[in-house]
């Protein structure tokens, strides 16, 4: 897909992928036949630009098709280069803009508990993004309004844009820091897909808090020279490197 | 609750009508402190359950705001225009951009709101929130058209700014005048061929004034509330362009980007006419009494009516 585009984020959709597919295929409400149904659960992809992998995701289960794959970030396409709700069904906030897809989910955590609802608000959160100052705000607000329907998964692949987190501006202990929030942590490897899917079945019934999962992860997983490798967070890769990474994906 | 007082501050009629649109058990009122001073305060004390409160974190707010919408609530958020703005690419990004309806209020806009000195006297939110695509951008002139204004925006499909004002001010519209008022119309408050003046929020009072003292010389003057800044009423601007030949605008904010910017983009480009305005020049305030500051920034009925006689011997130079 992003070799098509010559341009996109093949990293952090691979590091992402793993976690999205467990959660889709075990603890998510959807109905791909009615995309937008109004008692969903809500995922919210704020780290937007890992648009390849949420659009991979929607190919599977039938919501978008090969064309509007393979026309992402073209003009027109429903695969515009951050997801994008105004643009594509299933999609449910648009991104783009770090910091601030927790706030959203925050929004439709409390609406679905004005509502009575069961719906569940799953938000998934890149690690350098909590460098952002208004993740604390939303992660403050969320313990104070009580909203346990809220289920954090931060992908904690250690690369930024530029380079590697720690030499950026380390973030620290991101665990520790949403505990002293109030909520509810467990750590994961987010690539073991047995203990992903555990601590999904676990993070959906805790009601005590809202929760946040921190899964390790590695940024280009599965591909060898884009695993760990900071030059492929925001850059397609070329024909020939296309090809190996797809034989070593298969 | 102020009802027979000649007077009252439009914050005033945003929190009335803030407690009229709770019928539709949709509409939810968010706050970032400061709901006593934007008086979504009445709001919660009757609806504390559909009461958002957010404390000091505006970005959040905005954000969280835009997932309610989301979830089919009719969001209404409010803190001072001035941290409106810190959220600035928050609503650009979270609510214009996703055409999500959220309603945002920002009170204590202008020099007008006075003491409280140049960190809270928003002169640029109109300009602001008018470039943003899909945006309707208000600002009423008193309490009740505060009020009707608000409740209006029930029906409307997508975002919108209104920026109210601290303090008290005239009393311009009537109870039986009210419901005339429409979002997206120009409120026509006075006739006259010589000039049309185009004001919004406090400067309607002041535009008024200088409207009647003009008169007594023998200009008249036609003077239009336009409490909706976008989208503009170009219909009426062009009607005036033809009936009177020449614009003042009168804001209380700064004439890069506000209400008289809006309608030089409109004339120029389609029925050119003089256009004078007066409004806060650029720069920033600072403390003091609204209405010395408003002598200080040039924005009082003398100015206007300056204005008035400098744009009608453009229009008719050789008099």
């Amino acid at each position: 897909m992003t070799n098509a585009a010559r341009s996109g984020h093949p990293g952090g959709s691979l590091s992402a992928i793993d976690l999205m597919v467990a959660l889709y295929g075990t603890n998510l409400r959807f109905n791909p036949i009615n995309p937008n149904w109004e008692d969903r659960d809500r995922f919210i992809l704020s780290k937007g630009h890992a648009s390849p992998a949420m659009y991979s995701l929607l190919l599977q289960i039938g919501v978008l098709s090969e064309e509007d794959i393979m026309t992402f970030r073209k003009m027109g396409s429903a695969c515009q280069g951050h997801v994008d709700m105004s643009w594509t069904s299933g999609v449910d906030f648009s991104a783009g803009s770090l910091g601030m897809g927790l706030s959203f989910g925050l929004g439709c955590a409390i609406a679905a508990k004005m509502d009575s609802s069961e719906r569940k608000v799953w938000v998934m959160l890149g690690d350098g993004e909590t460098q952002e100052g208004q993740i604390w705000e939303a992660a403050m607000a969320a313990t104070y309004h009580n909203a346990t329907n809220l289920k954090v998964i931060v992908d904690r692949n250690r690369i930024q844009n530029d380079d590697f987190i720690e030499v950026q501006m380390g973030v620290g202990d991101v665990a520790s820091k949403f505990s002293s929030f109030g909520w509810e942590v467990r750590e994961v490897d987010g690539h073991d897909m047995s203990a992903v899917v555990e601590v999904l079945d676990w993070a959906t019934d805790f009601q005590g808090d809202p929760v946040c999962i921190i899964a390790h992860t590695t940024k280009g997983k599965g591909v060898s020279f884009m695993e760990d490798n900071p030059s492929f967070h925001g850059k397609a890769p070329t024909d020939e490197e296309l090809e190996i990474a797809l034989e070593e994906l298969a | 609750m102020m009802d027979s007082s000649t007077n009252g501050a439009s914050r005033d009629g945003y929190g009335r009508a803030l407690l009229r649109l709770a019928d539709d058990p949709n509409v939810v009122v968010l706050e970032a402190d400061l709901g006593k001073s934007t008086k979504s305060c009445h709001f919660r004390s009757e609806y504390p359950n559909r009461t958002v409160s957010l404390g000091i974190a505006e970005q959040n707010m905005m954000l969280v705001a835009a997932g309610m919408a989301s979830s089919g609530k009719i969001p209404f958020a409010s803190t001072f225009a001035i941290f409106t703005e810190r959220a600035f690419e928050q609503i650009r990004n979270g609510i214009a951009r996703t055409g999500l309806t959220v309603h945002i209020c920002g009170s204590h806009g202008g020099i007008h709101t006075g003491s409280d000195g140049s960190s809270a006297q928003s002169i640029e939110d109109l300009a602001i929130y008018r470039t943003m695509p899909g945006m309707t951008v208000l600002h009423p002139c008193d309490d009740l058209s505060a009020e009707e204004l608000t409740y209006q925006l029930k029906e409307l499909d997508g975002p919108s700014y209104m920026r109210t004002a601290r303090n008290n001010t005239a009393r311009i519209y009537d109870h039986s005048r009210i419901s005339s008022l429409k979002i997206g119309s120009g409120s026509v408050l006075r006739n006259g061929g010589d000039v049309a003046i185009i004001a919004c929020g406090v400067m309607v009072e002041q535009s008024l004034q200088a409207a009647s003292e003009l008169s007594e010389n023998g200009i008249e003057c036609t003077v239009i509330d336009m409490h909706t800044i976008k989208p503009l009423d170009t219909a009426l601007i062009d009607r005036l362009s033809v009936d009177c030949g020449c614009f003042v605008s009168v804001e209380d904010h700064s004439v890069v980007g506000g209400l008289g910017s809006t309608i030089a983009e409109w004339i120029s480009q389609n029925r050119p006419v003089p256009l004078e305005m007066v409004g806060v020049d650029d720069r920033f305030g600072e403390s003091g009494d609204s209405s010395a500051l408003m002598e200080l920034f040039g924005i009082t009925a003398g100015d206007i009516s300056e204005a008035v006689k400098k744009c009608v011997n453009r229009k008719n130079p050789t008099q």
